[in-house]
């Protein structure tokens, strides 16, 4: 296990290291130098070159990334071009909006998702289990933002139930959580109708296996059945599959994000975009990379401790 | 020893619904089990044999249908119940052990949580640690209660096999069956299977009805056994009078004299010439004609079923004349 889990972490950091090599050198590959792009058309020679020298675009392409790989491991993402503030300190102070958002929206959409896709399975082929494919259906075509934007017009606009904009106030829980609520129903809306297909049509397979029909001949009934044995069964391939879609959920807050106006990685780095603030979409870039390799390593240690058979291959 | 009835089949009919039409797996069979019984089927693959033993606990695959006929559990019949009472009923006066003992266990439970999940399902009583490791310790497994905290993959087959059959008995059902429980397992598991089968007799006073492809399991664990060929019970009575007077040609064949026709080493079912007739279209005749030498020219006609003997019947035109 400890040979695997080591193995897994080796192959998450060389990956890093491709993503970060490839990035740094993207920003090359585009035309147009760095520099100038950031300071727009009306620069000076003498501005530009100083910002130049400031990111250090004066050096070797090798120095460079040499710097740049030793900057990252101390922490060091690099400087805002505009506010000369710490890259990290700006993700950092941010990226709890963002998680707490990606967390909530998928917890929900997790809970609902499996309960539902447990009631098709318990009501197969029933009008319950027609009708919850419909509905996880509709819900999954439609774009979260989408969704966000009714949200925001319906409860927020036209019943004023919830707050429109931002994160609530610091401090105040109570309106951090109002400020939530509707941000989190946009974006896990979808997964609900996503994990509840998935749930059913993993669970459908496992129901086929001749440890149901044994635990169906000792007279369980079929709810304990699927709550019981079943989902313990069809949870664990779904986990791989929720370590990728939380990758998914904080790609798609980037949307949800700029609708609500709540700060976060998404509009930190929309903003950092338009502003072509290199350093700071690197920056981030490579944070959420990082992040995401992080929850698909501890997605597979999960499920390795999950299911005892992978455990004892492992140890063995 | 009573003859109290625990378990009747009466003129039962399963077929499967199949692209090709109908497949008729199980046709017209009557068969009776008393309490303190020990009943064998057996026949060659594909004769229906899993079909009827899924049927008496019906718990038959999706694709089945049952076109006519009753089982009949202390009287009431088990494919008319609702669900609920259906469920009441296994686990507590119908168990049932599978062939396979590695994919009859949930991989990702411990052996524990299931056995409790099991029997809780009845009674939360029996579920507690105690009880289940005092059971496994009666099916001869050591160091019980470790094994309870076991997955089933720490386990070997025949193990696993122990504890499906502990598990079936927890609840002292009426009714014990075994879909060849020892044919998953190598020859000297399966010796150790049907020697602590054979120790349950004493102790078990249910009924129990096993099929196996092993004479040997007849010989040694059955009071009566009923010969399948093509859905058909073509030949049914009390296991000595059939070992030494076999009536119908398929069980002569079956029963061949000839030690080299019956593998030494397994002791399983020898293979006769020729196949199963197509169960989407069966003759209207005797199914086995084909391959019988001792076809008469009535035997394209509908068979009769004869009475050799108090207990026996035969279903074939020879000696009915
Ligand atoms: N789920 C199913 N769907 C369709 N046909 C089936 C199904 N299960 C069994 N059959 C068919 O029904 C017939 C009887 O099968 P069954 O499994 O009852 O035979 P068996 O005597 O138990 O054979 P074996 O000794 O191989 O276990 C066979 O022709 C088989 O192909
Ligand atoms: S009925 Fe005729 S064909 Fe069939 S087993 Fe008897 S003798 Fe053979
Ligand atoms: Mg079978």
């Amino acid at each position: 296990m400890l040979a695997y889990a080591i193995r897994r972490v080796g192959l998450s950091l060389l990956i890093l290291i491709v993503v970060m090599t490839a990035m740094y050198g993207m920003v090359f590959l585009v035309p147009g130098d760095p520099a100038s792009l950031a300071l727009g058309p009306r620069a000076t020679p003498e501005l530009k070159e100083a910002l130049r020298e400031r990111m250090g675009l004066d050096q070797p392409i090798l120095t460079q990334i040499f710097l740049f790989f030793g900057n990252v491991l101390q922490g060091d993402l690099g400087t805002d071009v505009w506010s000369k503030r710490p890259v990290l300190d700006q993700i950092l102070e941010v990226f709890p909006n963002t998680l707490i958002l990606g967390s909530v929206a998928l917890g929900w959409a997790l809970v609902l998702g499996v309960l539902l896709g447990c009631a098709a399975v318990v009501w197969r082929d029933t009008v319950v289990d027609r009708l919850l494919g419909v509905l996880s259906v509709s819900v999954i075509s439609v774009p979260s933002f989408v969704i966000a934007i009714y949200a925001l017009i319906v409860f927020a606009v036209w019943l004023n139930w919830l707050p429109a904009i931002g994160a609530g106030e610091a401090g105040d829980l109570g309106s951090q959580a109002r400020a939530l609520v509707l941000p989190a129903f946009a974006l896990g809306l979808g997964w609900v109708g996503y994990l509840a297909r998935l749930i059913r049509a993993s669970m459908l397979e496992v129901m086929e296996a001749p440890h149901i029909r044994t635990a169906r001949a000792f007279g369980m009934s079929e709810r304990d059945i699927v709550f019981r044995h079943a989902l313990r069964v069809a949870i664990v391939p779904t986990i791989s599959v929720l370590a990728v879609g939380f990758g998914g959920i904080l790609s798609s807050a980037v949307f949800v994000e700029s609708v609500f106006s709540r700060p976060g990685i998404g509009t930190l780095i929309t903003a950092a975009v338009e502003k072509r603030n290199y350093p700071v979409v690197m920056g981030t870039v490579l944070f959420m990379t990082a992040f995401y390799l992080m929850i698909v390593t501890a997605a597979d240690l999960l499920i390795a401790r999950l299911d005892p058979r992978v455990r004892d291959v492992l140890r063995g | 020893m009573g003859m109290t009835v625990v378990l009747e089949v009466q003129n039962l009919s399963v077929a499967y619904a199949m692209p090709g039409g109908a497949l008729q797996a199980v046709r017209d069979v009557s068969l009776s089990v008393a309490r303190g019984e020990v009943l064998g089927i057996m026949g060659e693959s594909g004769c229906g044999k899993s079909t009827l033993a899924a049927a008496m606990i019906n718990l038959l695959p999706p694709a089945a249908r049952v076109g006519q006929g009753a089982v009949r559990l202390n009287g009431t019949d088990m494919l008319r119940l609702a669900p609920a009472a259906q469920r009441a009923l296994r686990g507590r006066s119908v168990a049932m052990v599978f062939q396979d003992p590695m994919t009859a266990f949930n991989p990702v439970l411990t052996i524990g949580q299931q056995v409790a999940d099991f029997v809780g399902a009845h009674d939360a009583s029996l579920a507690r640690p105690d009880r289940l490791a005092a059971m496994l310790d009666r099916v001869g497994i050591p160091d019980a209660a470790r094994c309870l905290g076991r997955y089933p993959h720490e386990l070997s087959g025949g193990m696993r096999q122990r504890v499906a059959i502990a598990a079936a008995l927890l609840m002292q059902p009426d009714v014990l069956i075994a879909d060849e429980p020892t044919t998953a397992l190598d020859v000297t598991m399966e010796a150790q299977i049907i020697h602590l089968l054979r120790d349950l007799r004493t102790t078990f006073d249910g009924a129990i009805v096993i099929v196996t492809h092993h004479l040997g399991v007849i010989a040694e664990l059955c009071d009566r056994v009923a010969v399948m060929y093509a859905g058909e019970v073509v030949e049914e009575g009390p296991v000595d009078a059939i070992f030494h007077d076999p009536q119908h040609p398929y069980t002569r064949a079956l029963l061949a004299c000839d030690p080299a026709v019956v593998d030494p080493a397994s002791g399983r079912l020898p293979t006769i010439a020729g196949r199963l007739p197509d169960l989407t279209a069966p003759p209207p005749g005797c199914a086995f004609e084909p391959r019988c030498g001792m076809a008469l020219a009535v035997c394209s006609q509908p068979v009769p079923r004869r009475v050799p003997a108090a207990g026996r019947s035969v279903l074939c035109h020879r000696g009915a004349e």
